[in-house]
């Protein structure tokens, strides 16, 4: 900075006013990962909200000729009972999103409390807390997985209480690493010394600045557990009255000799979900490492 | 030195421009300096002066891009660094030139031992010489900057070590192939006074010794007043001012120049105006011990940060705290304002006994004793605009519920910030911007008492005589005490009515402000004062200067007897084994056995 002078009053070191969020977004959207993160994430996050109603046949309806080649009728063509797969895709995406969203919901629920109160509170609530979190972390995810569908049947609700339940530890790490170096900053003493409460420097000073990085681990951690649910429908162990992504690409698989669309657009769409938040997620790393 | 010496390295109309992604600005503008065979030359400026930078594109050590040199050249025994291929420069930098910079510790790689880097810097330029040739050598150049007992210490690692022996070792890899050329970036702005002179010793020293020219960058005139025989101002990358040290400071030709010698004397010699003796007592610390848990001390050890202090301040005074870092000083700070809980003793808060007050109580006793915090940029959040934290005591504290937005205008109006900087964050703000906000926050709740915890340490000169004359004014107008707690005794001293000087855990004097600093009693208060650097490079050789050996001790265990007696050159048997009291001699409280006998026995002899 080039910036000697501090006559008082004088404007600050940046011209315009641009809130935090604005230079936030622009930091990221600047960086190729962080564009095309952003991008693939939209498109993905799109495709799922409204793309079934948008194009509006029943995935599972037997409609056109057995594996017809991508047209303009069927754009990604049809399988081998004649099902538009590009209907099928999008109800795939949906069910992959909703996945991801609710393990999401429930991680942050999770993690962030546990990570919060160990990193503020350390010494024995740290403990604690960190061996509990060890202890889910060490539960091979994927195949308790598998042994919940086996015992109770599969389901899109038992999926995501297990990977819910499961996918927290590295998240409340995370976090816990954050906060026992942001209690040490200046600013948590300063708000100390304004008589705030524990509670209130948790959720006023410490959250807005662990923000950043649980938007990038829970993004990690979606995109995981959108693998997670392709892998077990791929196996066969998916809910088999909602369509997967996992199912559509191992029902096309065994055709792939005769009709590669079958297997390659919903496994496309399964690289363009997990590669989005992956990229986007590097992307907010990178645009953060200047500034903190 | 005759005008007929070619310099040995010289500057001549060099021009750096930055790439940055708002657009290219110019960080040094046609600047040129030169430098003979054992003279120094102090280059000065506040930092963004462009001084670290004129020299690290002179020496083709900037990253290029972003920097760019547009112009100029840097020549070393008249050969052009800018012209050199990278093999060639590989060949100059630590055989003709030697580099100390500001940080000791990242300047030394962490897990090599000292010795090892010493000789690695030796075999770098001499691969013939063998390595026991090298170690010796490295051995003899830590002895030479002055490292005790060199020939077992070359083993240690980096982190064994204090800053000022850090220092001193990288002081020793930069001398090591006899260099043409020394350059020291800030070489003691990490570095406490007492260590500070040692170090500036050892500079001179080896000048004197080896005859090589010096590069001295610095913000601190006083550390140019010590070493540099020419100056070279810098302002908004340009030389504003040249010439040798002693015209520079007696005859500054530019204003610019006279301002920052003007601001430097103001703060070392104004004191504040006299309070009235009999303002009531608003805080009062008795007999305070705070005891930390040590890190890597073993099981049980703690640190004695604060161990057995006692003073008073009263309405609308000033008590100034000095020390070196490691002194307690701001444990002290902290434990007053219980953002740590002191270990025993007691704290007195308008009347009411606050050493364990807790809930509401104590946020009660937050909002009228408030503390400013040494790092503005730290000690402000960094995701919330500067209003919405000046607003945050008055929202925890629930005042002014119906006009936040009013009582926060007129906070900044208070402390001089324009509210077009309500809205924006801290990292828009400039440091002394910052520093005002942090003074705003404190203000809010219409304190009795601040704690002022190193309020203008990380500020250039000008901007520190700002936020001081911000200080000496809200005292007057709100009638504010203020525990000003510092390791820079001319701060302190421009705003203190009462100075207590503290060392490991303790103080060893206490008293009025001048009389302390006219005439200090305690060998460390002594010390202290005359290890702050001179104010005119013409004091150099008549100055009487007291240069402490060795660093403070550990505090996790103080030594027996007087704490100071490990450093003390007066010390004797009894100060190693019976620890002195403060007690009062010629009008201020001192704890030395020596002063203390010294002034009963004139007593004695004045009564006979």
């Amino acid at each position: 900075m080039s910036a000697t002078a501090d006559e008082i009053g004088a404007p600050g070191l940046v011209g315009r006013k641009v809130t935090a969020k604005g230079r936030w977004l622009r930091a990221v959207v600047r960086r190729p990962s962080g564009a095309v993160g952003a991008a693939l994430v939209a498109v993905v996050a799109v495709a799922g909200a409204v793309g079934p109603e948008v194009v509006a046949r029943d995935p599972l309806a037997v409609d056109g000729p057995s594996l017809a080649s991508p047209s303009w009728t069927y754009p990604m063509g049809t399988d081998a009972l004649g099902r538009d797969l590009l209907s099928g895709v999008l109800h795939g995406l949906r069910t992959s999103v909703l996945v991801a969203l609710a393990v999401a919901l429930a991680v942050i629920a999770i993690g962030m409390v546990v990570g919060m109160v160990a990193g503020y509170r350390t010494g024995r609530v740290d403990d604690i807390a960190m061996r509990a979190t060890e202890f889910v972390q060490v539960i091979p995810r994927f195949f308790l997985a598998i042994v919940v569908v086996a015992l109770f049947g599969a389901g899109i609700d038992r999926l995501v209480i297990v990977l819910g339940l499961t996918s927290w530890p590295l998240l409340a790490r995370v976090i816990r690493a954050e906060v026992l170096s942001l209690r040490e900053r200046e600013f948590v003493d300063a708000a100390r010394a304004d008589g705030a409460s524990s509670a209130r420097i948790i959720v006023r000073e410490l959250l807005p600045n662990v923000m950043p990085s649980t938007v990038v681990t829970v993004g990690l951690i979606a995109a995981q557990v959108m693998l997670i649910e392709a892998s077990l429908s791929f196996l066969g162990l998916g809910d088999p009255n909602v369509i997967s992504l996992g199912y559509l690409a191992s029902q096309g698989q065994q055709l792939l000799r005769v009709a590669w669309w079958a297997s390659i657009f919903p496994g496309l769409a399964i690289v363009v979900a997990v590669l989005g938040l992956n990229l986007l997620g590097d992307g907010i790393t990178d645009a953060l490492g200047g500034r903190r | 030195m005759t005008a007929a010496t070619t310099p040995v390295f010289e500057v001549r109309d060099l021009t750096v421009d930055f790439d940055t992604s708002e657009g290219s600005f110019r960080a040094v503008d046609a600047v040129s300096f030169a430098v003979h065979a054992g003279q120094t030359l102090g280059l000065v400026g506040e930092s963004g002066a462009g001084k670290s930078v004129s020299v690290k594109a002179a020496l083709r050590l900037l990253d290029e891009p972003p920097a760019r040199i547009t112009g100029g050249e840097a020549l070393l025994d008249g050969a052009d660094l800018l012209e050199m291929t990278s093999r060639q420069l590989r060949r100059i930098r630590g055989r003709d030139i030697g580099l100390v910079l500001q940080d000791p510790l990242t300047s030394l790689h962490p897990s090599l031992r000292i010795g090892d880097q010493i000789a690695e810097a030796i075999h770098l330029h001499d691969t013939k010489i063998s390595r026991r040739a090298a170690r010796a050598r490295a051995v003899e150049l830590l002895d030479l900057v002055g490292i005790p007992q060199a020939h077992r210490r070359w083993r240690d690692h980096p982190h064994e070590w204090s800053g000022g022996m850090r220092q001193r070792a990288v002081i020793a890899i930069a001398i090591a192939n006899g260099p043409k050329l020394l350059v020291a970036d800030e070489p003691t702005t990490a570095l406490d006074v007492t260590i500070q002179a040692q170090v500036l010793g050892v500079l001179r020293e080896i000048q004197e010794a080896t005859g090589t020219a010096m590069i001295l960058i610095t913000h601190d005139l006083g550390v140019i007043a010590e070493l540099a025989d020419v100056v070279t101002v810098l302002h908004d990358a340009r030389v504003v001012e040249s010439g040798p040290a002693i015209e520079v400071f007696r005859a500054p030709k530019l204003p610019y120049t006279a301002s920052l010698l003007a601001r430097r004397s103001a703060i070392a010699r104004r004191g504040p105006d006299p309070v009235a003796r009999e303002r009531e007592v608003v805080l009062d610390v008795e007999d305070l011990v705070t005891h930390l848990p040590s890190r890597g001390g073993g099981r049980g050890a703690v640190v004695h940060a604060v161990d057995g202090l006692s003073f008073s301040l009263r309405a609308g005074e000033t008590l100034g705290l000095v020390g070196e870092s490691g002194c307690g000083k701001s444990t002290l700070a902290r434990s007053v304002v219980r953002l740590l809980q002191p270990t025993s003793g007691s704290i007195t808060f308008e009347g009411q006994d606050i050493t364990t007050v807790a809930g509401a109580d104590l946020r009660a006793v937050h909002a009228r004793l408030r503390i400013v915090f040494q790092d503005p940029f730290a000690s402000l959040n960094p995701r919330r605009t500067v209003g919405d934290i000046v607003a945050e005591p008055l929202r925890i504290q629930g005042r002014h519920r119906n006009g936040v937005r009013e009582r926060v205008a007129e906070l900044f109006e208070l402390v001089g910030l324009d509210h077009d900087l309500l809205v924006r964050y801290p990292h828009q703000l400039s440091g002394g911007q910052r520093q005002r906000v942090g003074i705003a926050r404190a203000l809010a709740l219409e304190p009795r008492v601040l704690v002022l915890d190193e309020p203008v340490s990380s500020l250039d000169v000008p901007i520190q005589a700002q936020v001081l004359e911000l200080l000496g004014r809200l005292q007057r107008e709100l009638g504010l005490a203020y525990l000003f707690v510092s390791h820079d005794l001319g701060v302190v001293r421009q705003l203190s009515h009462r100075l207590a000087v503290m060392y490991l855990g303790k103080i060893v004097e206490i008293g009025p402000a001048a009389t302390v600093c006219d005439r200090p009693a305690h060998p460390y208060t002594r010390a202290l004062l005359s290890a702050v650097p001179i104010d005119d490079p013409s004091e150099r050789d008549s100055k009487r200067r007291i240069i402490l050996v060795g660093e403070p001790p550990d505090p996790t265990r103080p030594p027996t007897g007087c704490r100071f007696s490990t450093r003390c050159w007066l010390a004797f048997d009894r100060c190693r084994t019976e620890e002195p009291e403060l007690e009062v001699v010629d009008g201020r409280s001192c704890a030395c056995h020596l002063v203390v006998d010294a002034s009963s026995t004139a007593a004695t002899a004045l009564e006979l």
